[in-house]
């Protein structure tokens, strides 16, 4: 199992996704830096969360036109799974990869904690290893995670199953439309949530519910009937 | 060479006494440049000459087995094992958080983690000893807000867990807050980089931002008390970017790793000028600047601009040429800027060369390790009178005593700060804020973890500096104890008020030999710090809050405790003697409305044994959860291991007064819940061991019992203690609950 992790200056979570891809996919992810313009072969691509170019303008404003961004829309358009966490999911939507965008938290604050999410559809390449409706626990790090969309796209999303990951249970940290924390594309390939499912994948880290994405994706582990 | 006249003014302005200008004078042989007078205020300043401070700091102790690196250096370095050592420190920013919050608290933690890094070890862990005003004070809400959001600001995007912590309030911060930043960070035992120069002739380059006129005199500021001219000193504030700290962690990383590096020192305090004399005095060797070469980010800045900007994100190396290129090539990939900007000479000189002509030319050891020091007059500071518990009424009722004292300004949870800090970044935090001790593990090690704390009883210390200063480093090496580790090595930030006052000096003397005597008597030696003086706002000192950040470690992380995680039928043993010491506690303030008494005695023989013996019911797996007893007593304690277990207890009350016997702060001791089963083995080897051994609560049930004295429901008790904070911070509180 293939798997790459964008590098981007600024971002901080890229050892904590790698270690993750390298303990649940037992292969040592490759990396690939900003200024690539190709991707080789491989089975996900990872953009990971952090602080590229220090956010200093709009989240993921500039990241999304460095030039290895052009080699993830490629791989993207050939179907390669693509995955986006936290600042990675608004660098995908500023890249025009998923709809929508991330705002500022309704708090104006960093959040920290643990939020439950609602595997709101199993049918996905990145949710087929849960069950749908199953609640799993998972982590949020963010300044910039409020989710938002027009109208017209949420009622797409929603009636295309593409909302993947609902905040549950009143733990909605940032104001997010509709507990909106995870979504995927039309063509099903690319997916971008807030929350950190990397940070949730051993047992030290408190919980396992994390791998459940990774597995998915990878074609890993066990999996559970729709 | 100047065209600037030096007038006593200017000097005063400089924050140079008369006599240490005379010295210059005979230093020199000549008047200084503006420039040179610049420099000399930059380095003889108290923030970097430490010349008040330095004949008591050198009573501590610094060495030990594991020591690898004391005082002196960039940060403490201690080995763990295995080829792996921890590289730490703590570093105050006070003046320029009270001025800027947000920027000031961002700048410190930037300041600090550029302290680790640059020794070559990677961030792992923070922490930060926050002190504000009374809650009531009209300033006090804005400066935590910003504080606060600084710390996170910069920690959170530089990607280093803030495993812990501190925020306490008192009105005698009311004008000069205390922002003091903890980092820890790994590196290998044969990779550990020093700020020592060796050889002469060789390029000296400067790394990471450019220079701006941000934070110039900014040392120079933090070495002075405040007045009503406050609100002019903003711009001696410096801006932080984190981004660029990043960028420059990992450029510094791989750079190390080329060997291209002889030595390397990172621009804190007085900038370029105070890490070149460093670097260069360390060595004996001189150092030439040439200012032209050095990236500047505004125009037509001055020689005397350019050596006191405290523009942040900047380094200073001394590198073997023959690995210029591969070296400039890491700092273009990542952004930053790499130039030559001087060499090392062999002359003892330091001299700076700007728009082609010789702007300073001065003695570099004298600017440096033999800058003027100070025996300062004191006076014995005398300790507060002793009060007896039998002469304090008891509460009307203790049930609302104890939700009272659960929601207190100091005793509340601080969930409403720690959840602005990532705390599970690199995804080894074992335990995070809210506990005794942040835990770590180490990163590719199987079993070893790591664990941090942070304390200081400011309260103790103004009754009592000797007491005080001893009792900040018990309960640290405590704290580290409750979660299993054993105890390595600490870091003391010792802030204090104006030192030419000998009540304060006296302050700062015995609360150091307080602070020396407890790391020798718990083998805890001090392997770096930082002082700050002068945290005065018209005459008025802050508490004596010198604080201290212990690291620890734990062989095996599966063998530790936690604050929660009780289970019913579990039993509280209290490790430790009965309450009885109700002076200085939070007790008396927040119910009694009093601030006096004597503050606790610290038995250092006591606290090791209990400690000791503690740690090793731990490490042996024989504990469900284990609380260190320090503020509010046992009647907290177990509060708040109930709280964190999300379970009631019902007390079985000891011998003695009920108040103290619940709320006083007697020293040395904890309180671990152990199974029905291993109760009784556990007192028996107490007993035998001579620790005193008492069965205080039972856990069940959803309220914390004393039965026919109060219950008080564990839902009640949550909301006391989540909600001030966040009310407070909400505007919901006007005033202060203290005082009834």
């Amino acid at each position: 199992m293939k798997t790459a992790v964008v590098l981007l200056p600024g971002l901080n979570r890229d050892r904590d996704m790698i270690a993750a891809l390298r303990s649940i996919s037992g292969v040592e992810p490759l990396t690939v830096w900003q200024t690539e313009t190709a991707i080789p072969p491989v089975n996900l691509i990872v953009v990971p969360g952090g602080f590229s170019y220090g956010d200093y303008l709009r989240c993921g404003a500039i990241a999304a036109r460095s030039p290895v961004m052009q080699a993830v829309a490629a791989e993207a358009a050939r179907g390669v799974p693509v995955l986006g966490v936290c600042n990675g999911f608004q660098i995908l939507c500023e890249a025009g990869l998923l709809p929508g965008a991330l705002m500022r938290n309704t708090s104006l604050k960093f959040v920290c904690r643990e939020v439950k999410l609602e595997v709101v559809t199993n049918r996905t390449r990145f949710t087929s290893g849960y069950a749908e409706g199953q609640i799993i626990r998972c982590p949020v790090a963010h300044h910039d995670g409020n989710y938002f969309a027009d109208e017209a796209t949420l009622e797409r999303l929603h009636g295309e199953g593409q909302v993947v990951f609902r905040y549950a249970e009143g733990t909605n940290p940032n104001g997010a439309v509709r507990d909106i924390a995870g979504i995927v594309s039309e063509s099903g390939n690319v997916m971008g949530l807030m929350p950190h499912p990397e940070n949730l994948v051993e047992p030290e880290h408190g919980g396992t519910d994390g791998c459940g994405i990774f597995e998915s994706v990878l074609g890993l582990g066990q999996k559970v009937a729709a | 060479m100047s065209d600037i006249a030096i007038t006593p003014d200017l000097i005063a302005a400089h924050g140079l006494k008369p006599d240490e200008y005379e010295r210059i004078l005979t230093l020199i042989g000549r008047e200084p440049t503006i420039t040179e007078l610049g420099i000399f205020s930059a380095m003889w300043n108290e923030h970097c000459s430490y010349k008040s401070s330095k004949r008591w700091l050198r009573t501590l102790p610094t060495t030990g087995a594991r020591v690898i690196q004391g005082p002196g250096e960039n940060a403490g370095v201690v080995d763990i094992g295995d080829g792996d050592c921890v590289v730490f420190k703590m570093e105050s920013h006070n003046h320029p958080s009270f001025i800027e919050p947000y920027q000031g608290a961002a700048t410190g933690v930037g300041g600090i983690l550029r302290d680790v890094f640059t020794m070559g070890a990677r961030p792992v862990a923070a922490m930060n000893a926050l002190r504000f005003g009374a809650p009531d004070h009209p300033k006090t809400r804005h400066l935590v807000a910003g504080v606060v959001a600084g710390v996170g600001g910069y920690g959170n995007s530089f990607g280093v867990p803030t495993v812990g912590g501190e925020v306490n309030f008192h009105p005698r911060y009311n004008g000069n807050c205390l922002v003091n930043a903890f980092a820890a960070g790994l590196a290998k035992t044969d990779a550990i980089f020093y700020s020592k120069a060796e050889g002469v002739g060789l390029p000296v380059v400067y790394l990471g931002a450019k220079t701006g006129r941000d934070g110039v005199g900014g040392a120079t500021m933090a070495s002075a008390e405040f007045d009503e001219t406050i609100e002019e000193k903003r711009p001696t504030v410096q801006v932080g970017d984190p981004f660029t700290e990043k960028c420059l962690l990992e450029a510094c990383l791989e750079l190390m790793q080329t060997g291209a590096v002889i030595a390397i020192q990172d621009m804190g305090a007085a900038g370029l000028t105070c890490s070149a004399v460093e670097m260069g005095a360390k060595g004996d060797l001189g150092i030439e600047l040439d200012l032209d070469r050095v990236p500047v980010r505004e125009a037509a800045m001055t020689a005397y601009e350019m050596m006191l900007s405290e523009s942040q994100e900047r380094m200073l190396m001394v590198l073997k040429p023959e690995k210029r290129q591969e070296a400039e090539a890491i700092f273009v990939k990542w952004g930053l800027d790499f130039a030559i900007v001087g060499r090392t000479t062999d002359d003892l000189r330091f001299r700076i060369l700007w728009e082609g002509r010789e702007v300073a030319n001065l003695p570099i050891k004298q600017l440096g390790d033999e800058a003027p020091e100070y025996d300062r007059p004191w006076i014995e500071p005398v300790p507060a009178k002793v009060i007896h518990a039998a002469d304090l009424a008891e509460p009307a009722d203790y049930g609302a005593a104890i939700l009272r004292l659960v929601g207190s300004p100091d005793l509340s949870s601080r969930r409403w700060v720690f959840e602005q800090y990532d705390t599970l970044i690199q995804g080894n935090s074992l335990q995070r804020p809210g506990g005794d001790a942040g835990v770590v593990r180490v990163d590719g090690h199987a079993t070893k973890a790591l664990a941090f704390s942070s304390d200081v009883t400011p309260r103790y210390c103004e009754a009592d500096p000797y007491q005080g200063g001893a009792q900040a480093v018990a309960e640290c090496w405590r704290n580290l104890t409750a979660v299993g580790a054993t105890p390595l090595a600490a870091t003391d930030n010792l802030n204090f008020g104006n030192p030419e006052k000998p009540e304060i000096m006296g302050q700062l003397v015995k609360a150091i030999e307080g602070i020396g005597t407890a790391c020798r008597a718990l083998d805890f030696p001090i392997v770096s710090g930082n002082v700050s003086l002068y945290n005065e706002t018209f005459g008025q000192a802050i508490l004596p809050t010198p604080t201290i950040g212990g690291v620890g470690l734990i062989e095996d992380r599966s063998r530790t405790a936690r604050i929660g995680g009780m289970a019913s039928g579990d039993v509280l043993l209290m490790i430790g003697r009965e309450g009885s010491h109700l002076g200085s506690s939070i007790y008396l303030r927040e119910i009694e409305g009093r601030e006096d008494g004597a503050a606790p005695l610290v038995d250092l023989a006591e606290e090791k044994r209990h400690g000791d013996f503690v740690r090793s019911l731990i490490q042996a797996g024989r504990v469900a959860a284990c609380h260190d007893l320090s503020d509010g007593g046992l009647a907290i304690a177990i509060a708040e291991m109930c709280m964190a277990s999300g379970i009631g207890a019902t007390l079985a009350p000891g011998r003695g007064l009920l108040h103290a016997w619940l709320f006083g702060e007697d020293q040395g001791r904890y309180v671990v819940a152990v199974s029905p089963a291993t109760a009784d083995a556990v007192t028996a080897e107490c007993n035998a061991a001579g620790i005193p051994c008492h069965t205080v609560a039972t856990a069940g049930g959803d309220a914390l019992i004393l039965p026919g004295r109060f219950s008080v429901a564990l839902a009640d008790l949550t909301v006391a203690h989540e909600s001030w904070f966040p009310n407070y911070m909400a505007g919901e509180i006007a005033e202060t609950p203290a005082a009834a």
